[in-house]
């Protein structure tokens, strides 16, 4: 466990490094440098190179490379434009908002995914299963963003059952939880069709195999057959699921930020494009890469302890 | 074999009509078609479905519910969405059909090389393309643009980027599959260069699990540029685009849903339709895919 506990986390370090290197090509080849950017068209020549200076892209490039690549393992992603804040600060400080984000739409996935996934393994080829198939694909297919807009429109704007903006009042839990209903549905959603097949498949698999027979030749009722025995193991594929939906949820949180007005990453980089905020851009997307990863890493060392498969294999 | 996949001889139409009657027993690929169909039938002729201009400001007209003269209504401008949606479609199908193109290409190039390359550029590549698939799609599409400024090259500049590393992977791995392969072998016995074995013997056998990929991927491809629209990173206005008739919508949500509908039902249809087909095809031409 120990050796593939380190090959994974050399691999992941090396992930992140050329992540790293890829960001740092794109700002260096695209035309248009950050300090011009950041200035926009109305700064004279002068205050540029003053900003270049600062930010240091008037050195060679490798130099300015080495600079970030350290910079970036000690947690130092430079400073904001206009305030001069470190980006880590900023960034940690908006994260917390997007993680609660996810999180809700992990439970949305979960909830509604996992039952019907059972739900259409135990009732293979009924038309129960052919309408959970359908409505799995459906909604993978379905973009969030379209997701999260149809969701403001029908149970904020026209039913109002639900609040439209906003994160909730600071300190208020239950406010808070009543914002993120809907936001994390649009998140979410989408994930409720992968866990829903990808349990239905592991559970056919699993159904077949010989202890569930076993149980059954022991008379166990089938709800404790499905829910205790099969759904146990069924139930392993779809962490691995999680650790890769989660960087996609990221994806699909931006847009339920910025569609229901909430703090967090997706909004904070949004803002920082229009400002022309260009350190915080790459900071966000340089700290989210890495929780991506991390979040990889983790999905692959918990199945790597439950299933000993795995570790040989690698 | 090769020679038969990639010279059909003429007058086989009813080879080219086998697989679309399979795809049309199955109820969700008949429906996948058709909506597929109905989409291309709509951009294709949107000049003739509708008399509108989709970008004539008329501001006495605006917010109208739909009507016999404006068949979805009106946006905040006045302009006619019918004719918005329409050509909206045109810029969908053509970043969808352009950037997969592009993508393809790029991804049979590169996974040829490290499936038949050697070992350690093949780690290399492979490092490479997890590397940018751990970029998080919507936070990588921001960036770039950040530098690029709005574009539709911006958005299919994205879509390559995001589709690449996919379709490298599944040619790469066919082509490790393939080249201890006996035929393989033979052919390099008898003095065949790299490039003649790569084009002439691997990349036809290659080939058809990833078209099935990319039909699978082409509602994702939609929905980056309808995505990158709606937050103002696409197309610039006032061209239409779907998603930034959603944007228009979402911005006037209080007063009225028709923009919203219009703008988000295409892009519901597009993509159901194109993932249907998509499955359908998957299903009926390589079940191994599944599971994918």
């Amino acid at each position: 466990m120990l050796s593939y506990f380190i090959k994974r986390l050399g691999l992941a370090a090396a992930i992140v490094s050329v992540a790293m290197f890829l960001l740092f090509c794109m700002i260096y080849l695209i035309p248009g440098d950050p300090a011009s950017v950041a200035l926009g068209p109305r700064a004279t020549e002068e205050m540029r190179a003053a900003l270049r200076e600062k930010m240091g892209l008037n050195q060679p490039v490798l130099v300015q490379f080495w600079n970030f690549y350290i910079g970036a393992w000690t947690g130092d992603l430079g400073d904001e434009v206009l305030s001069g804040r470190p980006v880590t600060t900023v960034v940690f400080e908006q994260l917390p908002y997007t993680l609660a984000l996810i999180v809700g739409g992990i439970t949305w996935s979960v909830a509604l995914g996992i039952p019907l996934g059972c739900w259409a393994a135990v009732s293979r080829g009924s038309w129960a299963d052919r309408v959970v198939g359908i409505l799995s694909v459906a909604v993978i297919a379905v973009p969030s963003f379209v997701i999260a807009i149809y969701a403001l429109l029908i149970f904020a704007v026209e039913l109002r059952w639900l609040p439209a903006i906003g994160a909730g009042e600071p300190g208020n839990l239950g406010d808070q939880l009543t914002h993120l209903i809907l936001p994390s549905l649009a998140v979410g959603l989408g994930w409720v069709g992968y866990i829903a097949r990808m349990v239905r498949a592991s559970m056919l698999e699993v159904l077949e195999a010989s202890h569930i027979r076993t149980a059954r030749a022991f008379g166990l009722p089938d709800r404790t057959i499905t829910y205790r025995y099969a759904l146990s193991i069924a139930i392993l594929p779809t962490v691995t699921l999680l650790g890769v939906g989660i960087g996609q949820m990221l994806s699909s949180a931006v847009f339920a930020e910025i569609v229901f007005a909430r703090p967090g990453v997706g909004k904070l980089v949004y803002d920082a494009i229009l400002t022309r905020n260009f350190p915080i851009v790459t900071g966000t997307v340089l700290i989210t890469t890495v929780l991506f990863v991390l979040l990889n890493l983790l999905a692959d060392l918990i199945i790597g302890a439950l299933d000993p498969r795995v570790r040989s294999s690698f | 074999m090769s020679e038969a996949v990639s010279n059909p001889a003429p007058g086989r139409m009813a080879e080219l009509w086998r697989p679309i009657r399979k795809i049309l027993r199955e109820p969700l690929g008949a429906l996948g078609l058709f909506l597929v169909l109905f989409v291309i039938f709509g951009a294709v002729f949107a000049d003739l479905l509708t008399g509108w201009d989709p970008v004539k400001i008329n501001p006495r007209d605006r917010f109208q519910g739909p009507s016999s003269q404006h068949l979805m209504g009106t946006d905040q401008l006045g302009r006619d969405l019918f004719a918005r949606v329409l050509h909206g479609g045109r810029i969908a199908l053509f970043v969808a059909l352009v950037s997969t193109a592009v993508s393809l290409g790029i991804g049979i190039i590169l996974g040829l090389i490290a499936g038949y390359g050697p070992r350690w550029l093949d780690n290399l590549m492979i490092l490479l393309f997890d590397a940018m698939k751990s970029f998080p799609t919507v936070m990588l599409a921001l960036a770039l643009v950040t530098l690029m400024g709005p574009s539709l090259t911006a958005v299919m500049v994205v879509v390559v980027l995001v589709t690449v590393p996919g379709y490298a992977r599944i040619i790469r791995t066919q082509t490790i599959a393939l080249k201890t392969s006996e035929y393989v072998t033979a052919a390099q016995s008898m003095g065949a260069s790299s490039a003649r074995i790569l084009r002439v013997h691997i990349l036809p056998n290659v080939i058809g699990p990833l078209v099935i990929l990319a039909s699978m991927d082409i509602p994702v491809v939609i929905g980056i540029e309808a995505g990158m629209s709606f937050l103002g990173l696409g197309v610039r206005p006032p061209t239409p685009s779907w998603g930034s008739i959603l944007n228009d919508g979402f911005t006037n949500i209080r007063d009225t849903a028709w923009i919203a509908i219009a703008g988000g039902v295409p892009i519901i249809i597009t993509t159901l339709g194109f993932t249907f087909l998509g499955e359908t095809l998957r299903d009926v031409f390589d079940p191994r895919l599944k599971g994918r």
